[in-house]
């Protein structure tokens, strides 16, 4: 019985998939018959299963294998088992606030933490506990949250916050922003990992990224099988973005045959820190839309801005103020996070991307493909809600809220200057100032006897020089091999973190570790 | 500008050239096209919609709600969160409040104390990320539990946590499928999940039959034909999925059927899936859940057959589904393929810590003399047995509904009805391009407000037809669904002309020998002249 059934079935589901009533698995049921080897080439077992394993490494998706992860790298391991035999480590490696002391801000907290225990609401005193609007805010979002925050929500997230997030973007940049264009997620990561998966169809579907870059993009391009094209940032001038670079780097890619789909930008830059100015932004305009390419704009550092000349303007605002065509016509994504800005809630996982002049049909199939992940957590998208929808001037929490976002805004800015000033004074390093983003990213002119020594141990000669960072201070930075740059040169990255009680120690170590390192190897 | 691979006509479309956008509907990746996901498809896009009609007063519909039984989603439904675990999350979620004078008001003095261990125990607290495989207090937490469940050492290294189940499923298909003749054995109903995931990461589905007539029953040698067919195609199969309880069809393996599958798995090199999500919904006096891991630590298998095993603090009686927390446990995997797990992982950085703890609060809730334990207990046990007695319930009036047939649901949240639908309903479905169930289903939903997925979105046997519900909705709202669903049905086979005329009955030639036996019994013999 059950094996005519079977076959029944298993022709049932391939003929389903002619007949166009397919479910998925028909889909790759019919693929199959062309994509199949010939019977003539059975597929050899040595596919299947290698020195008697299954899951051998060299039988994995060449696509994981062969992607790169600098951030939580070779170093970042070593950081870790360092930790575990019991030395101190700072961890800079990491754009990660709250590991490093600071403190989450009061308002968020107290609401998410009256969501999570809607009960405290009817306890008799709750209101010596929590401010009124507080309070407020909490019975507000779990009228919101059908369910509470323990149900899953619309897979792009909970219909009042995307409200919210519209209502912020339009109070930004002055310009009218839809809320179903716009879909909550675990973090931006998971935001530019929808996207680049809609976009990457296979290697020959290419994105532009900066050089140096965050290596989520090098990775997920990777990941999806897609091709990443670099674009330099330029060192020189303050890690400036040239047109020129960018029309070289396209025409290149298109000499080799690549499909450009996709720009990325990054601004405030990571790891370079340098703001865009308002007519550089003009140009990426210009230039996404005469070579119809899709602007991915990663503007999670938009709160993080420690100079007055260039603050920070969305693309967005600036697609609208250049008006037609380029407003109703190039396509932008642009994401933002919970993680940074003053909040630095990293571990709540909260963010969102929201799209403009994206095909609708491509926006309902990002829709399902969220939908398979179910929904985004809901603190995450509560935190999202206190941050872009603050209390109002005459809230009971208004004052605080604002004193601690202040407070810790005018403290990265003195960190800032605190570790480029550190970095500039040290022999044979000379550093950009970071202008925004949380990092810094020196390049260091490494002695001979260094790079050989580093090629001896088999290291890249920024590898070699974390490493030893490392070992020597329990300084736990990302070597610049991980963002890319360009040959010859060596950088490094580490945040601007550490807290300001600590900081003179800790660029005082670093300095100390460098002039060690020099004289060692001069 | 050519090159020697031309790819095909829609790559060429995304050539940028005059006008056409980068980004639109015919030139996006087509395996995100292809990928389906009926638990949150077209019939629930449309009760989105009504459901927002109804709050905006606009439209009329013949109900006052919606009522969401499409998705495991208990909170929605009104069941309330597990007291102690909210409490600890609070307090993690907002520790200052661990140093106001009143707080031993507010909280027990077990919740106070788990909290301040969190809190000191990860570092950054909740705001920071954690591992990328999970904080390792968290993974200790999870693993020691684990050893207690299953009475075999876990390890903390083995387990990552996830937000939800659904990240390690994609973390395995990412890993284990590198072109379209990689396929993984599937069963036949199954959760979405997998076939989406499998067209999304470009393998292919080798599917193998539950088997209704006997609970849905898993049989191994159906398997080893399903895999040696797989194979004749030229399919390289490296994993095998089971969900156990099942997802829609809640049954729940025995002991000896596991033992089965394991030493399947291992004679035949696959890995080993286990999706275990349900494991604390268990209705049945006679069943209880095993472990996959330690069937396999029992049999001396685990250096044999890798195995994954999935948990979600989204289900059970915990039902915390909008937390995304979960994990899973790999076994035998070499080290260098962990690694590449861990660089999944951190791509993304790391799960959300509120979903971690939750998890790790699940995996050790308070013990026999700590404060909270009476009511941890008695909200365990109130969920646990209402949840039985509404799937007795759902069940038995679904038995009574004329050409319909549903197992027992052993365990997990779903009834997976059969249905037989009239021809007419057939032809009718035939006409918009539609699956019949579909057509049943949307008519449902337009009829009584309630959302339940079509059978075709899980797979059934050809000519079969079934729908999932969950049985969610609260004790009072239940009966309620049953007398909705139940005058719904009278009138659907009414309208389509009845299952009792000969020649009504929805069965194709080659269906109808083989699914009248399963059919109702009455109706089997009612459409006897359609079927045999």
């Amino acid at each position: 019985m059950v094996r005519k059934e079977a076959m029944r079935m298993v022709s049932a589901l391939f003929r389903a998939g002619n007949q166009g009533i397919s479910a998925s698995w028909s889909v790759g049921g019919t693929r199959l018959k062309s994509a199949m080897p010939e019977p003539s080439q059975p597929k050899d077992e040595d596919l299947h299963a290698k020195d008697g394993k299954v899951l051998h490494p060299h039988l994995l998706n060449e696509n994981v294998v062969k992607t790169q992860y600098a951030v939580r790298g070779e170093l970042y391991l070593r950081a870790e088992q360092l930790r575990k035999e019991g030395k101190e480590i700072i961890f800079t490696n990491v754009g990660n606030p709250h590991a490093l002391g600071a403190k989450p801000l009061t308002f968020p907290r107290q609401v998410l933490a009256l969501c999570a225990a809607p009960f405290l609401l009817d306890h008799p005193r709750v209101e010596e506990m929590f401010p009124a609007d507080v309070i407020a805010r909490a019975k507000k979002t779990l009228a919101a949250f059908k369910g509470g925050v323990g149900a899953y929500t619309d897979s792009r997230g909970n219909p009042m916050v995307r409200e919210e997030v519209a209502r912020f973007i339009e109070k930004r940049d002055g310009v009218s922003s839809n809320p179903d264009h716009i879909f909550l997620t675990d973090g931006a990561s998971v935001a530019v990992r929808l996207c680049l998966n809609a976009m990457i169809r296979h290697e020959r579907d290419a994105v532009l990224v900066p050089i140096p870059q965050y290596p989520l993009y090098s990775a997920s391009i990777r990941l999806y099988g897609g091709t990443l094209v670099g674009y330099f940032l330029d060192e020189r001038r303050g890690w400036g973005l040239s047109i020129e670079e960018l029309r070289r780097s396209l025409a290149e890619a298109r000499e080799e045959g690549k499909l450009v789909r996709g720009l990325v930008f990054i601004n405030p830059g990571n790891p370079t820190g340098q703001c865009l100015s308002q007519e550089n932004l003009k140009e990426l305009i210009q230039f996404a839309y005469e070579e119809r390419i899709v602007l991915m704009a990663d503007e999670v550092y938009q709160e993080n801005v420690y100079q007055d000349e260039r603050p920070f303007v969305s693309a967005k605002k600036v697609m609208y103020d250049m008006g037609e065509p380029y407003r109703s016509h190039v396509e932008l994504l642009s994401f933002h996070t919970v993680s940074k800005g003053t909040a630095g809630e990293c571990g709540l996982r909260g963010g969102y991307v929201e799209m403009t002049n994206i095909h609708p049909g491509a926006i309902e199939e990002v829709y399902k493909c969220a939908s398979i992940n179910l929904s985004p957590n809901t603190m995450g998208q509560i935190a999202l809600s206190c941050l872009v929808n603050p209390p109002k001037p005459g809230d009971p929490s208004y004052e605080l809220y604002t004193k601690e976002k202040a407070s810790e805004l005018v403290s990265l800015r003195r960190r800032a200057h605190m570790v480029t000033d550190g970095f500039n004074s040290l022999e044979g390093v000379t550093c950009n100032f970071t202008e925004g983003a949380m990092y810094s990213f020196p390049q260091i002119k490494l002695p001979a006897k260094a790079l050989e020594a580093a090629a001896a141990a088999g290291k890249a000669g920024d590898v070699f020089y974390c490493l030893k960072l490392l070992e020597a201070t329990g300084i736990s930075t990302v070597p610049g091999s991980g963002f890319g740059q360009e040959e010859g040169t060596f950088h490094l990255r580490t945040t601007i973190l550490p807290r300001e009680e600590v900081m003179t120690s800790f660029v005082e170590k670093f300095e100390k570790f460098h002039k060690d390192f020099m004289k060692q190897y001069s | 500008m050519t090159s020697p691979d031309a790819p095909s006509t829609s790559a060429n479309n995304g050539v940028a050239k005059a006008r056409r956008a980068p980004l639109a509907i015919d030139n996006i990746n087509r395996r995100v096209i292809d990928s389906e996901y009926a638990v949150r498809g077209e019939i629930v896009q449309l009760a989105t919609k009504i459901a927002r009609d109804i709050e905006d007063g606009k439209g009329s519909y013949p109900f006052d709600k919606v009522v969401w039984c499409n998705i495991g989603n208990p909170q929605i439904l009104g069941q309330k969160p597990i007291t102690y675990f909210r409490q600890v999350l609070a307090l993690c979620e907002c520790p200052q409040l661990l140093s106001h004078p009143n707080i031993r008001e507010l909280f027990p003095e077990d919740v106070i104390a788990r909290a301040q261990l969190l809190s000191k125990a990860i570092p950054g607290g909740l705001g920071a990320y954690s591992e990328s495989a999970g904080a390792l207090i968290i993974r200790q937490l999870v693993a020691a539990s684990i050893a207690r469940r299953d009475g075999y050492p876990a390890d903390p290294d083995n387990i990552y946590m996830t937000d939800g189940a659904s990240p390690a499923v994609h973390y395995m298909m990412d890993l284990l499928l590198r072109d379209r003749s990689d396929a993984m054995m599937v069963p036949i109903p199954q959760y979405p999940l997998y076939s989406a995931t499998l067209t999304l990461y470009g393998g292919t589905l080798a599917p193998y039959l539950l088997d209704e007539q006997n609970g849905w029953g898993l049989d191994v040698g159906h398997l080893r034909e399903q895999l040696a067919d797989a194979r004749s195609r030229g399919l390289c199969v490296r994993a095998m999925v089971v969900i156990n309880p099942g997802n829609p069809t809640g049954q729940c393996l025995s002991y000896q059927n596991m033992r089965d599958v394991l030493t399947f798995c291992r004679d035949e090199q696959l890995v080993l899936i286990a999706d275990e999500v349900y494991q604390a919904n268990i209705y049945v006096g006679n069943k209880e859940f095993f472990s996959f891991k330690k069937v396999a630590a029992a049999m001396g298998l685990l250096d044999q057959v890798p195995l994954v095993s999935l948990h979600s603090i989204s289900k059970g009686f915990v039902g915390e589904c909008g937390r995304r927390g979960g994990y899973m446990e790999v076994t035998g995997f070499p080290e260098a393929v962990k690694d590449q797990i861990l660089k999944l992982a951190s791509i993304n950085l790391c799960p959300n810590l509120s979903g971690q703890i939750c998890c790790a609060l699940m995996m050790n809730p308070p013990q026999v003399g700590e404060a909270s334990y009476e009511l941890y207990r008695a909200e365990k046990s109130a969920i646990l047995g209402s949840l039985k007695r509404r799937a007795e319930l759902l069940v038995g009036a679904l038995n009574r509904l004329e050409g319909v047939r549903c197992n027992a649901a052993e365990g997990a949240l779903y009834a997976f009805p059969r249905i037989m639908l009239p021809e007419a309903a057939v032809q009718a479905a035939k006409k918009i391009g539609k699956q019949p169930d579909w057509l049943y289903c949307r008519e449902l939903l337009e009829a009584t407000g309630i959302v339940v997925v079509p059978g075709s979105g899980f797979g059934q046997a050809d000519g079969t037809f079934h729908f999932r519900t969950t049985f969610l909705p609260s004790e009072e709202d239940i009966g309620l669904v049953v007398e909705a669903l139940s005058a719904f049905h009278a009138g659907f086979l009414q309208r389509y002309g009845g299952l009792r005329k000969a020649g009504s009955v929805v069965l194709d030639g080659a269906a109808a020998v083989a699914a009248a036996p399963a059919g109702p019994v009455e109706a089997g013999s009612k459409n006897g002249a359609a079927a045999h």
